[in-house]
């Protein structure tokens, strides 16, 4: 067999087997599942159960005799704020409000509470809203328009295609959803998988056990097949997850079933999605390589790669300010360069639609800058993989890029 | 056709010579011994060979040709400072490595039963490389060395830190070697170590060549004018000895320079003398590089 290839296959299969990596590729479905599971034990508890609240309340001004039945709350009258304490300190009421005389000019309503609160619960103060509109608006309008001016926008959006046809991609959180949690497993799995290689280097040159391999192999063979063997493992664990989805997804579907019917795939997103956790591992991989016959042990090239995992994950920081803007120019900056380019395609995917050329840009961006990176590394390898113990300065790194 | 050709080859880091135009050669079944002090330039030179590092001028062949992938295959390279895959076993650590010299599994885990029963390491067979003590490491990596069975072994201070049977066992089958015609490469500090194994040295020195040639040549170019003597009976004036030294367990006759050890013995036999031991006295290799470094630096 080639000698790459038996060092991809070694590679592969030294990853699959590390503990890391067995736990990681089984928690990200495993958490979803628990995620699942709480919220339906939460919802069961929050449904059907719940009891009815009594909260009293003192009418100074008169006129607040109707509707004192808000969803599970019961309104009950007190005459003066005094029996209404009496009743709160008896339990016989969770809460009470005023409406003093002077309600009509400032609108105060003032609440009594046992509890101690960061705020008022919005049920609560939704009830007692919707308590007070209707009483003050009743006899004067018609009861629909009561209903209307409580709950005036009801907004239906339709994206409509070119040709004036209804869109097949509608937007909104359903189409953002996976693409979100992609671009999530995306990052954790580029910034594992270069983790591994950075380590598997570090090792290999901590036990000296690199020359070994070089005196057998060359330093091309050798970086193509640690690369692309512990690829292959961390796109096996990015298809663990994939295939994992519409089955966590189904399992969902009971509790949250109509937000789920919503959730649909933007175009084109899985033929990108692969796309960009191959270009982005790869570029990542170059980039650890580098680090990593150039640090003096693993752990301080750990260290290292932070400083390119910060702009990876960067797009996931700003991704509600995309949502807000979607249009501004920052967005296709951070589509073009290739180190936040993959987390950033996939978010803007789910967000809006991303010009063709910026794709194809992007792209290129990617594949040059890999493909620059890859030859610096392999000049840089050669020369600090054998240096022990001791990290070059950055000028001696620059003059033996020049003297190659 | 040699072994190893080294021709001029110069190797600097960061504007400090390390390897200063070094030129030698390694022939087929022959240990030749690479020694000098630490930081001399040994390893610098070894890894030049092996093509891990490329030199800034001159060139090496090995085997009649320049490294190439393919001839990576014939060569058996044990460093420095060893280490395995601490968490695969010992086979599965040898398979990997010989499956890298063109070996294919079958036959490298036959071969690898072989080798670890012949230095005891069978029982050690399925267990992981850290469950390992260093010294059987160290016989593992020897085994991963020699399993391909290539033309040409280089061993990197082998027996550092390996106790005196493993260092025996080791020393034997690096004599096996070169009777089946390999040529074997020695790198050591520990000038004595060599003595008794090498046919052929380079001493080296701050990159540079100090000493080439037969091992025997030149220690007798170095020898001093004197014999060993371990005897029964009295010594009295014997003709031609200038001094002598009481040692332990022997005597030392220094010669004048007109007589030969063969004329000393003559007259020692004819004295009636019951002699033990007669032997030329040759310096250690230590000292041997002692003088040829001193006289170089006051050169």
């Amino acid at each position: 067999m080639n000698k790459t290839l038996l060092i991809l296959r070694h590679e592969f299969l030294h990853t699959i087997k590390r503990k890391g990596f067995i736990i990681m590729t089984l928690i990200v479905p495993l958490v979803g599942l628990l995620a699942i599971g709480v919220l339906q034990l939460v919802s069961g508890i929050a449904g059907p159960a719940a009891e009815i609240t009594t909260i009293g309340y003192v009418d100074e001004p008169g006129g607040f005799q109707q509707f004192t039945t808000q969803g599970q709350i019961e309104l009950v009258r007190f005459d003066t704020p005094d029996e209404a304490t009496q009743a709160l300190v008896n339990g016989d009421i969770k809460e009470y409000f005023v409406i003093s005389s002077s309600y009509q000019e400032t609108g105060v309503i003032n609440r009594y509470t046992l509890e101690k609160q960061l705020e008022t619960p919005p049920g609560t103060s939704a009830a007692i809203k919707k308590f007070l509109t209707s009483n003050l608006l009743a006899g004067k309008v018609p009861p629909a328009t009561i209903d209307l001016i409580e709950a005036p926008l009801n907004l239906v959006t339709t994206r409509l295609a070119p040709t004036g046809a209804v869109a097949p991609e509608q937007g909104g959180y359903g189409n953002f959803i996976i693409p979100g949690v992609f671009s999530l497993l995306l990052m954790l799995s580029i910034i594992f998988s270069s983790t591994y290689l950075l380590q598997g280097l570090g090792d290999e040159k901590e036990n000296r056990l690199i020359e070994v391999l070089l005196s057998s192999v060359s330093v091309r063979q050798l970086l193509t097949g640690k690369v692309l063997g512990i690829g292959a493992a961390g796109l096996a664990q990015v298809a663990v997850w994939v295939i994992s989805t519409p089955l966590l997804l189904n399992l969902a579907s009971s509790t949250f079933g109509g937000f789920i019917s919503t959730v649909q795939l933007p175009a084109n997103f899985l033929a990108l999605a692969v796309v960009y956790f191959i270009l982005g591992y790869l570029l990542f991989a170059v980039i650890s390589a580098g680090i990593g016959a150039i640090s003096a042990t693993s752990r301080e090239g750990q260290q290292f790669i932070a400083i390119f995992t910060m702009p990876l994950i960067s797009p996931l920081w700003f991704s509600s300010l995309l949502m807000l803007f979607p249009d501004n120019p920052i967005w296709a900056v951070l589509t073009i360069l290739p180190i936040t380019a993959p987390v950033e395609v996939m978010i803007r995917l789910g967000v809006s639609e991303i010009p063709a050329w910026q794709l194809v840009v992007s792209i290129a961006v990617m594949v040059l800058s890999i493909i620059g990176i890859l030859l610096i590394t392999i000049r840089v390898f050669r020369t600090y993989l054998l240096m022990y113990g001791k990290r070059p300065r950055l000028g001696e790194v620059m003059r033996s890029l020049r003297s190659g | 056709m040699p072994a190893v050709e080294v021709n001029h080859i110069v190797k600097s880091y960061a504007d400090k010579v390390v390897v200063n135009d070094l030129s030698f050669s390694v022939n087929q079944g022959e240990i030749f011994g690479i020694i000098g002090p630490n930081g001399a330039g040994k390893t610098t030179t070894i890894r030049m060979m092996m093509d891990i590092i490329k030199p800034d001028s001159g060139e090496v062949t090995v085997l009649g040709e320049r490294l190439s992938e393919a001839s990576k295959n014939k060569l058996g390279y044990l460093p420095e400072e060893r280490g395995l895959y601490k968490k695969l076993t010992v086979i599965e650590s040898i398979i990997y490595l010989a499956s890298l010299k063109g070996m294919d599994g079958p036959s490298a885990e036959e071969k690898a039963d072989g080798l670890l029963e012949q230095t005891g390491m069978l029982p050690h067979k399925g267990k992981k490389i850290e469950e390992l003590s260093r010294g059987m490491g160290q016989i593992i990596q020897f085994i991963v060395t020699i399993i391909h069975n290539p033309e040409l072994v280089i061993l990197d201070e082998p027996f550092a830190g390996l106790d005196p049977v493993n260092t025996e066992l080791l020393k034997k089958m690096a004599a096996d070697l070169r009777s089946q015609g390999k040529a074997i490469i020695f790198s050591t500090h520990q000038m004595n170590e060599v003595e008794e194994l090498c046919d052929r040295i380079l001493m080296i020195n701050r990159g540079r060549s100090v000493l080439y040639g037969n091992l025997a040549e030149i220690k007798s170019w170095y020898r001093s004018n004197s014999v060993l003597l371990e005897f029964e009976g009295e010594l009295g004036e014997v003709p031609g000895v200038t001094e002598k030294h009481t040692r332990k367990g022997h005597v030392e006759l220094v010669l004048d320079g007109r007589t030969t050890p063969q004329q000393i013995l003559e007259r020692l036999v004819g004295t009636g003398l019951v002699i033990n031991r007669f032997e030329v006295a040759t310096p250690p290799l230590n000292e041997i590089f002692l003088k040829v470094v001193g006289g170089k630096n006051n050169e």
